[in-house]
């Protein structure tokens, strides 16, 4: 089974991915681009796993399936959070950390 | 049979310590109890441990593992032999005695209970690395040290004074635990991956290990002595740390903290004592670092007015002795040093802590005739003093005159007349130190009193000792030597040297020291003619002061017995020679120490260390300045710089392969 067409897929939406969490000022689509870059490393595992005939790169899609649903559990929560506090969710102006 | 349960000592105030943490505050003595009741086991524990080791003389040396990786076993463990029995023993009684001064000194202290609990853990911490058999643990046990009198020496840390006490005490000895952690790496590999010290000693002292890599082991473990024992030029947090509370000053120049290094060394003597090649005598590092401590500290005690920094200073001395002691291959006698110097180092701190609750101020210029008003304070003091400068047969004069033999006969002569000149000093500034604080005239404010009997009760056990343990190696007796010895099972051909008692030599140290004294006494004396009554009146002070009462002697037979003709020139000759010739060198003597102390604290000392320290912490700043910078706090400029690397590396990877 040949990979060429799924790695060109993956490839695609990881660099969108990063184009997003780079680009993108609001908070929420950020989150969203960083799921995007997960799915594009899982669809790469499945890919692989079907072709070399071996369950763990679907044991481990499905680890970062689980690990992606906490992440942005978490990550909308600060978001919410930041709402409140700020009355938005520009990325630009949170910048509370600078030294 | 106790032996084997040495693990309970440090157990049972780490225990404590958790129990005053979460129930300290409720109750009845705020949890000074809970501290008493577990150092007061501890310690009785250790008697029977000692009892045991000088019964039985079995060396128990066991551990558990617990993590284990490839072939490497990282374990803690007890190694229970003479020196750790007499560390246990040591420590454990000082730091009963401080917890039982603690509850009169730090009454009604917004921080008592705190306190406490940080006084256990500190004396648990130290039990433990005393207790170490292996070099991991014993470092665990060591920054656990370090971080206890962080804590304690900022104590009072509302006031910016002491913070940054704590912080330089902290920092300076971290900087010497860098040398410590890559010692024991060095030797971790050194010796086939092992951090068991008794089989770091073996190979080290049979030469398994090649000469450079024990070298260098000795030389990084030396830094981290340096630091904690408060070697020159370490040794200047020492002194700051007089911020913290007096108990706490006393345990950790007594039992805790600063001999921990001195213990390093004894503990870990066959990596030293191959390293620096102690045997074949002449100059080696670490009796080079040791004879300048003692030295320079002992001048820089000469122009302190806080009581507590003269003591403090003169501990950074004492210590010099020990790694002195030990440097020139005198084992025993470093070790006796650091035993005889606990006690009554403890009995002076605890002393000075009961003269500044009584007066309110550190200051000596304060004090002055308090004699009179805490006469117990007072003798135990006197005491304390002549233990320390070294006057026969208290405990300092035995050990220290062991040093000097030691010196003598290991053929390093330049450490035996840095002793003897140290020794002088010694006696000097402690008699110095007595005269401005307990003779003359108060001239502090308000009304001194004796402290209440939960102060005096602990000087009083601590002087007994003071007076008698030096004894225990006394010839005839010799049973320290007997009891605490250096020794590593399947050694051929080590033997530390062992010397008889010189009868000529410590005649000559115990007349230094009275010299000391002496001179001390002299300045004292001109300068404070109203004090001459209370001179005649001390009768210790009238012996040591035999000099000055017959020159007075001398004046009175002129004066009152050859009345005459010959009245006139010979007493106005005599008072002559009096007045310019004896004052004018009394007088150059002090006036010279006092200048060669004044240079050594201005120019070496406040600008020259002091100057090192501050530029590293500069440079650490600056660096930091232009560091911040780059933490814009924006999230997406962070991960802009995360995918960059990534993409570098990557190219990298595919141009590279």
């Amino acid at each position: 089974m040949p990979v060429t067409e799924y790695l060109l897929l993956s490839a695609f939406l990881f660099c969108t991915g990063i184009y997003g969490v780079l680009a993108r000022r609001n908070g929420v689509l950020v989150l969203m681009s960083v799921e995007l870059m997960l799915n594009a490393v899982n669809i790469n595992l499945v890919a692989f796993s079907a072709r070399l005939n071996d369950v763990a790169g679907q044991v481990f899609a499905l680890f970062v399936i689980a690990i992606a649903a906490a992440e942005v559990g978490v990550g909308l929560a600060i978001v919410l959070l930041i709402y409140r506090n700020r009355v938005g969710v520009n990325l630009d102006e949170i910048d509370l950390m600078k030294g | 049979m106790f032996a084997e349960k040495a693990w309970l000592i440090p157990l049972l105030p780490a225990l404590s310590f958790f129990v005053i943490l979460f129930f300290g505050k409720k109750m009845p003595k705020g949890g000074a109890e809970s501290g008493i009741a577990s150092v007061g086991a501890s310690f009785v524990l250790a008697v029977f441990v000692a009892a045991d080791w000088i019964k039985n003389a079995k060396i128990v040396d066991d551990h558990l593992v617990w993590w284990r990786n490839g072939k490497t076993a990282i374990t803690i463990g007890q190694h229970v032999d003479g020196l750790t029995a007499m560390m246990f023993l040591v420590v454990t009684f000082v730091s009963l005695m401080v917890h039982i001064y603690s509850t009169g000194y730090m009454h009604g202290d917004v921080r008592f209970t705190y306190f406490f609990a940080a006084l256990s853990l500190f004396t648990a911490a130290m039990l433990f690395m005393v207790m170490a058999d292996n070099l991991l643990q014993l470092m665990i046990g060591w920054e656990l040290v370090g971080l206890c009198s962080f804590m304690l020496i900022g104590h009072w840390f509302e006031e910016k004074n002491n913070s940054s006490a704590a912080l330089k005490a902290f920092f300076t000895t971290k900087f010497g635990d860098i040398g410590l952690m890559l010692g024991t790496i060095t030797l971790f590999f050194a010796a086939g991956q092992t951090f068991h010290i008794e089989t770091i000693n073996r190979l080290a002292l049979n030469h398994e290990i090649s000469h450079g890599l024990v070298l260098a082991g000795a030389l990084l473990l030396f830094l981290g002595v340096m630091g904690k024992s408060a070697q020159f030029p370490l040794h200047v947090w020492l002194p700051d740390a007089m911020a913290g509370p007096t108990p706490v000053s006393a345990l950790i120049h007594a039992a805790t903290m600063v001999v921990a290094g001195v213990y390093l060394v004894a503990r870990v003597y066959g990596v030293f004592w191959s390293g620096f090649s102690i045997a074949h005598g002449g100059l080696n590092w670490m009796a080079l670092i040791a004879g300048i401590t003692m030295i320079i500290a002992a001048g820089l005690a000469f122009v302190q007015d806080d009581i507590k920094r003269v003591l403090a200073y003169s501990t950074v001395s004492q210590l010099g002795y020990m790694v002195a002691a030990l440097s020139v291959g005198a084992w025993t006698a470093g070790v006796f040093h650091l035993f005889t110097h606990a006690a009554f180092k403890a009995l002076l701190f605890l002393g000075s802590g009961s003269v500044i609750h009584a007066v309110h101020s550190n200051n000596m210029s304060e004090m002055g005739g308090l004699k009179k008003y805490m006469p117990t304070t007072y003798w135990t003091f006197i005491i304390g003093t002549l233990a320390l400068a070294g006057i026969f047969p208290l405990a300092g004069f035995w050990s220290k005159d062991e040093i000097l033999l030691g010196a003598m006969k290991n053929h390093y002569p330049y450490i035996f007349v840095l002793g003897l000149i140290g020794a002088f000093m010694t006696a000097a500034y402690m008699g110095r130190c007595v005269h401005l604080t307990f003779h003359g005239e108060y001239r502090g404010h308000g009304h001194p009193h004796e402290s209440p009997r939960s102060m005096t009760v602990p000087l009083v056990l601590l002087a007994i000792p003071s007076v008698f343990i030096g004894l225990i190696n006394a010839p005839g007796i010799e049973k320290f030597a007997h009891w605490v010895r250096f020794e590593v099972p399947g050694v051929e051909g080590f033997e530390i040297p062992e010397h008889k008692f010189n009868a000529g030599l410590a005649l000559f140290s115990f007349a230094v020291a009275g010299a000391g004294l002496l001179v001390s006494t002299m300045v004292f004396y001109w300068k404070n003619a109203p004090a001459k009554g209370a001179w005649k009146r001390v009768p210790v002070f009238r012996a040591l002061n035999t000099f000055l009462v017959e020159k007075y002697y001398l004046d009175h037979l002129f004066v009152g017995g050859v009345v005459g003709s010959i009245k006139g020139p010979i007493a106005r000759a005599v008072y002559w020679t009096n007045q310019n010739i004896i004052d004018g060198v009394v007088n150059a003597v002090g006036v010279g120490a006092k200048l060669v102390g004044r240079f050594t604290y201005d120019v070496i000392d406040q600008k020259g260390v002091d100057g090192i320290v501050n530029g590293i912490g500069v440079s650490a700043s600056e660096t930091g300045g232009v560091l911040r910078l780059v933490q814009s706090g924006r999230v997406q400029q962070y991960a802009l710089m995360l995918f960059a690397a990534v993409g570098l590396l990557g190219l990298a990877l595919v141009v590279f392969n």
